[in-house]
């Protein structure tokens, strides 16, 4: 019988020779990453008397949920975090001016189509846009992979999607992701891998599955994968230390899938998501006129150039609202530097935003705190009660697009009006 | 190691709805703690007034679909046991939360017909060992946790099996 992606890299990750979904096995991640939780991780390897590690060069530290520290309780946690790379000889390490942990490993070529990743952060699942099995756990199991080298996991069954059609103009990866999880739910893909086809897939850009990818987790999935082609193998030129020394993994063409559910993207609308939910979507012609007070442009999910790009096409020669603060928080240093290259910071500098370094940000609570009784439209992941702030604030999310349309005028607004 | 965890867990149940996520739990800004009791003055603390200190009276949480999802937090967890409860019943868990409570040693069951028939404050006794849950005289049988993993629980979390295991799990 053949074989879905999930399975086959878990297959040869654990040295199976098959594997069937609910089948446990013991697997051997490639990478194992820990943010601003390494010193948990750090904690708990010297309270169970552990000094070795199985292999230090599969672990990678990036500082990047509240960067530079904010208070001292944050700095002694970093200080503990880099004094245990330095010990341990951790070549993957990034300190606070790096950015988000998942773009930031990407972008430096640590993570390669067939991988098999595990991190302290729930929206691992964005190395499926590379093609590898990306999957969030707690701080204490990274330890236990950190000394052991394995954990063990279960093998999921897999939803494919099957993606048709053109995004109207205004329309992007998040919409489509919102759509998906409003129509799944936050645990319509619980525990379950997804795979993305479809004609439109080859014209999708590396940007956009990684939003793709990184949305996926909340509708509840292990793991999500976009099978790479011609754009991955030319996204990871240049970046990869060992380029051409990968093997993609797909599917069989006998692949078992739960469910295949189609999507003509040509029919989709621009989507927010409303207070406290992901789930909870509408589209954008249910909320138009919702006023905000603070318009969030980050996160791992929309805080890459293309989006940073696409808002600022929108506020290009024009202002935003007033009463509006509008936060601006590049991935990484990477997309900074290209930003201000391009022009694109200054286009954003120049239409009204705050320009913050390369980080989580507002996202992890990092800045742009809320006060009672505020709105934020975010395109960030998570509208969760109390996320950003005040649990009497409010977030709606959005694509990069609607949330430049929304800065300007005040209050949500639909982007289409702008193309 | 002896296993610490007891195989039966009986008490007064809190319920909650479906999608509890981890930010409810314990919010982002109190990740700087990792011990339980710490966690727990902050548990659940976006739910408003008499939130936490109303579940200190209770002994078990029973729940609707996907607890725990959103957020890898391990504090999740942790919050929860420092509160004092024993377990929690969900009709199912987020994958990330299911992983952290196993290796938080904190008994996690998934049952979604129990959450149907209880209300707050009834008494339920869960039997770890035979898989099934007794409320009102009415038994509710679970699926048990894998065996391969169940002895995490059993030695209270990952850490002390880590310990226990140390020679073999760790070659030291």
């Amino acid at each position: 019988m053949g074989m879905t992606i999930a399975e086959k890299i878990l297959a040869k990750k654990s040295g199976t020779a098959g594997v069937a979904p609910g089948q446990i096995v013991d697997a051997y991640p490639d990478v194992v990453m820990s943010h601003t939780a390494t010193w948990r991780s750090v904690s708990v390897m010297q309270r169970i008397g552990a000094t070795k590690l199985y292999d230090a060069d599969r672990l990678a530290i990036v500082l990047d949920h509240i960067s530079p520290a904010k208070t001292e309780k944050y700095a002694k946690d970093q200080q503990t975090s880099r004094n245990f790379a330095r010990e341990h000889g951790i070549k993957k390490f990034y300190d606070v001016d790096a950015g988000i942990a998942h773009l930031v490993l990407m972008e430096n070529g640590h993570i390669k189509p067939g991988d098999l990743v595990v991190g302290t952060d729930s929206h691992c699942t964005i190395y499926g846009a590379l093609g590898a099995l990306g999957s969030g756990i707690g701080y204490t199991e990274v330890t236990s992979v950190w000394v052991t080298g394995k954990l063990w996991m279960k093998v999921p069954t897999t939803i494919k999607f099957v993606l048709d059609g053109k995004f109207a103009p205004g329309v992007s990866a998040k919409d489509l992701m919102l759509y998906l999880i409003g129509k799944l739910g936050a645990d319509g893909a619980g525990y379950k891998s997804v795979e993305f086809y479809g004609a439109a897939m080859p014209r999708m850009s590396i940007s956009e599955r990684m939003t793709m990818a990184n949305l996926a987790m909340e509708m509840g999935s292990k793991c999500a994968f976009i099978p790479p082609d011609a754009k991955t193998a030319e996204w990871l030129e240049g970046r990869l230390k060992d380029p051409g020394r990968y093997t993609p993994v797909y599917a069989d063409a006998d692949a078992v899938y739960e469910q295949e559910i189609k999507v003509d993207l040509s029919n989709l609308t621009p989507m927010v998501a409303c207070p406290h939910q992901v789930e909870n979507t509408k589209p954008i012609a249910e909320v138009v006129g919702t006023k905000i007070d603070q318009a969030f442009l980050g996160s791992c999910a929309n805080g890459k150039y293309e989006d940073l790009a696409a808002a600022a096409g929108i506020l290009r020669g024009r202002h935003i609202d007033p009463g509006v603060r509008l936060i601006v928080t590049p991935g990484s240093k990477e997309i900074m530097l290209q930003a201000m290259k391009s022009g694109v910071l200054q286009t954003l500098i120049e239409s009204g935003a705050l320009v913050t370094n390369p980080g989580c940000g507002a996202c992890a609570g990092d800045g742009g705190t809320m006060a009672d009784g505020e709105v934020s439209l975010s395109t960030a992941n998570r509208n969760f009660i109390g996320r950003m702030g005040s649990n009497k604030s409010s977030i709606y999310l959005s694509s990069p697009a609607t949330l430049a349309a929304s800065a300007i005028q005040g209050k949500i607004a639909d982007p289409r009006e702008y193309f | 190691m002896q296993p610490i965890m007891q195989s039966t867990i009986q008490g007064r149940i809190y319920k909650f709805g479906d999608n509890v996520n981890s930010d409810i739990i314990i919010a982002g800004r109190y990740l700087i703690y990792i011990e339980p009791k710490e966690l727990a003055q902050h548990a659940f603390e976006m739910l408003g007034e008499g939130f936490p200190d109303k579940l200190r009276s209770y002994d078990i949480l029973v729940a609707g679909r996907n607890f725990g999802c959103g957020s890898a937090r391990e504090q999740a967890s942790t919050a929860i046991k420092g509160l004092g409860i024993k377990a929690v019943v969900a009709a199912s868990f987020a994958r990330t939360f299911y992983r952290n409570a196993i290796n938080d040693g904190l008994a996690i069951v998934e049952c979604p017909a129990v959450h149907e028939a209880v209300k707050e404050g009834d008494d339920i006794s869960i039997d770890l060992g035979l898989g099934r849950i007794t409320h009102e005289g009415a038994q509710y049988p679970f699926p048990q946790i894998p065996p391969s993993v169940r002895r995490i629980l059993e030695l209270g979390g990952l850490a002390n099996y880590l310990k226990s295991n140390m020679a073999s799990a760790i070659g030291s």
